[in-house]
């Protein structure tokens, strides 16, 4: 990939040789990352990000038919699918969001319930972003199939971690990111049928088969594909470091008072555990151990760097304080064991160090002094 | 001095200007172990705009500050705080016809409160802000006191601070003047050298009035509300209760305002008083403005409460070059100032801070001019 940041430089669209070695390498890597789908190369369109991929889906099934028709997304939906649904809506689409079981996983049955004669898409993704649980995507697209619906699923978080095969799950479309397993940030690519046809967002030159107007980013692309040849030949031997991690961190959690992990009963990623830390504060908890050396998470975070409660773990059931005492922790391939110990004491550390600090909010020193007007 | 929790380390509030990214800077430089917090104090992620101290750009400019100097940043919600302690009791005290001073309130319950109490939880030993004000070891405790830059001195918005929180902070910009510290920051690169000043009131995005419109119209039907019950034209009098005139609604007038009456007539008028219960604004000539002392509440000394009167120079506003005044402690936290000569503009929602030279004693919000 880096070459193609430093003495490479063609424009794949150009005829000179520069350029056919770029248009080479870019399909290489289209190849690689229909491999790790289970794809063809020529139903693979490279865009800028997933946001982008889903943005696309969701405005060309929405041209299609002047705006109208109905929607169904589950309530778990990345923001750039459930935000295009509510435009979409505010333009005259109808909009059915699917509310996930307190297991964290949708319900096919519900999804097929809400299926109405004017339904045209219908989004799930494959794994939660949040909570890292595993949706019932293959189900709900036979059904989906049964009743002549097409489905796209959001593959971001699931891609590399777990096997993703678009034939096996029965989809429409299918959007994965590279960064999400260890591959650069600014490639992603939209899987569809080949039979079905996409209205591009971006118009202008023929790339991507006319579906993705745009000068291709080689380097990305090249990375992108890179990153795809090594997960897919080290699916399993990752999902087995990730889960022995991952599995590890949750018995030793256990030893820490009122704590609990989110949907472990319910299959979901190797490396995602998300945790209820009763009487704590998310925020809170995500600095301390960010001072610590730990990078966390909590909710999903805003561009200012704010938190707010999770709408996952809100759709859920929990409330928003509950929801806002939740943290979320992910393995990569570049942790270790000791990391993981390391890190349960810390943790066991600064929620007690919290548990402490934190008054109840009737102590709040104030309120008994001045008063409220 | 109580240390705030166990940690060991000193969090900054920046709101991505010029003088909290200073203080930042200076303790940072310092080898201090820094982290810069920054509060969400009201939502504007529908909106981008800059100088102000809430503008969602100011806190990316805190961000890029925080990495130039080489500390952790952080921003806090603080949004349900705010809109409790400063933006409802605002509204509220325009709708009953008094000025409010947003900015101390602020300050008491946001900055030196709810924001101390986060930056404890996370380890904070203690807080720095921005704020051009000095805190002094004194005989009786720790002292409040005027800036060295008197033009930019802050501390009659810190008046109602009381031991704790001055234990708790720490004013790194107190000794400086205001062009030494956009030395500071040009000297040491800070991409927020060139700033310049948020003056107005940071969550009111325009006019006033308008805003304060938005919100009357929005609690309408909340029972008792007058002002949203009573948002028409107000009555204009005189001080004999002769009607000279009708104006715009009573909350947009302030004490001492001499524009935008409405009323004709060779003398000038002035707002002397506003009765929010008979909708009607008094007006009369520049020398009813004046008054001789008035009644305080909720009155607050830094240090011990004094035993007897206490002789103080007293500012009524903040822009009040202050006047020689004796006060009296009265049951109920409440006060009786008397001025050594009459003054204008006393305006009840309004806070009076008390000085002894550079010291700030302590303080009380206008009740209403003393009838004498």
């Amino acid at each position: 990939m880096l070459r193609w940041l430093g003495e490479r430089w063609g424009n794949p669209s150009s005829i000179h040789a520069h350029g056919q070695e770029a248009r080479e390498a870019i399909e290489e890597g289209r190849a690689r990352v229909a491999m790790l789908l289970g794809a063809a190369p020529q139903e693979i369109v490279f865009v800028a990000s997933g946001t982008e991929a889903n943005n696309a889906v969701l405005r060309s099934v929405a041209r299609h038919d002047r705006g109208r028709g109905h929607l169904v997304i589950s309530a778990l939906e990345h923001p750039s699918i459930r935000a295009t649904a509510g435009e979409l809506e505010a333009f005259g689409m109808v909009v059915t969001v699917v509310a996930p079981e307190p297991s964290g996983l949708i319900d096919a049955g519900k999804v097929a319930a809400a299926l109405r004669p004017d339904t045209r898409l219908v989004c799930l993704m494959l794994a939660s972003n949040e909570i890292g649980t595993l949706q019932p995507v293959a189900e709900v697209a036979r059904e989906c199939r049964v009743a002549g619906v097409a489905v796209h699923c959001d593959a971001v978080q699931a891609a590399g971690k777990i096997r993703v095969d678009v034939a096996a799950l029965g989809i429409d479309s299918l959007t994965i990111g590279a960064h999400k397993f260890h591959g650069p940030l600014g490639a992603a690519a939209l899987w569809m049928r080949p039979e079905l046809e996409l209205a591009p967002l971006l118009l202008g030159g023929g790339q991507e088969r006319r579906r993705r107007a745009s000068t291709e980013n080689v380097a990305a692309i090249v990375g992108f594909g890179e990153a795809a040849l090594h997960a897919a030949a080290e699916l399993d031997a990752r999902h087995r470091h990730l889960s022995s991690m991952r599995d590890r961190f949750e018995t030793g959690v256990r030893a820490i008072d009122d704590v609990r992990v989110h949907c472990q009963g319910s299959p979901r990623l190797p490396n995602t555990s998300h945790l209820a830390v009763a009487g704590v504060e998310g925020e809170a908890l995500t600095i301390r151990l960010d001072l610590a050396g730990f990078a966390v998470s909590t909710g999903s975070a805003c561009a200012s760097g704010t938190v707010e409660p999770s709408p996952t773990l809100l759709a859920m059931g929990l409330s928003a304080e509950e929801a806002l005492s939740s943290l979320r922790v992910s393995f990569g391939m570049t942790n270790t064991m000791a990391e993981v110990d390391s890190f349960l004491t810390s943790l066991a550390e600064e929620v007690s160090a919290l548990r402490r600090l934190a008054p109840p909010v009737l102590a709040h020193p104030r309120l008994g002094r001045g008063g409220l007007r | 001095m109580t240390m705030l929790g166990q940690g060991s380390f000193t969090a900054v509030a920046m709101s991505g200007g010029l003088d909290s990214s200073v203080a930042a800077a200076l303790l940072a430089r310092a080898g201090e172990r820094v982290i810069g917090l920054s509060m969400l104090l009201h939502d504007q992620s529908a909106k981008v705009r800059n100088g102000r101290c809430c503008g969602s750009l100011d806190l990316a400019d805190a961000r890029r500050v925080a990495q130039q100097v080489g500390i952790p940043h952080y921003t806090l919600r603080l949004d349900s705080e705010f809109e409790r302690q400063v933006i409802a009791p605002f509204v509220a005290d325009y709708a009953a016809g008094r000025t409010p001073s947003p900015c101390v309130r602020c300050n008491t319950f946001i900055k030196f409160d709810a924001f101390v109490e986060r930056a404890r939880r996370l380890g904070a030993s203690r807080i720095a802000t921005g704020h051009y004000a000095r805190i002094v070891p004194g005989p009786e405790g720790l002292e409040l006191h005027r800036a060295a830059d008197q033009q930019k001195d802050q501390s009659y918005f810190l008046f109602e601070l009381d031991q704790s929180q001055l234990a708790a902070a720490c004013f790194p910009l107190g000794g400086m003047t205001k062009s030494q510290v956009r030395d500071e920051a040009r000297r040491q690169g800070l991409v927020v050298a060139e700033k310049g000043e948020s003056m107005e009131i940071c969550f009111v995005d325009g006019a006033i009035e308008s805003f304060l419109e938005a919100r009357l119209a929005r609690e309408a039907g909340t029972p008792g509300n007058d002002a949203a019950a009573n948002s028409g034209g107000a009555e204009v009098v005189d001080r004999s209760g002769r009607r000279l005139g009708t104006a715009g609604p009573y909350y947009r007038y302030t004490v001492g305002q001499r524009r935008g009456l409405g009323v004709g007539g060779g003398d000038r008028l002035y707002v002397l008083e506003i009765q929010p219960a008979e909708q009607r604004v008094v007006v009369g000539g520049r020398d009813q403005l004046r008054e001789n002392g008035l009644l305080g509440e909720r009155l607050h000394w830094i240090g011990p409460s004094p035993t007897g009167d206490v002789e103080a120079t007293v500012r009524i506003r903040s822009r009040h070059a202050g006047v020689k005044s004796r006060i009296e402690s009265l049951p109920g936290r409440r006060a009786a100032i008397e001025f050594e000569s009459a003054q204008e503009g006393v305006a009840p929602g309004q806070a009076a801070v008390f000085y002894q030279g550079d010291r700030v004693l302590g303080g009380c919000w206008i009740a209403g001019a003393e009838c004498a």
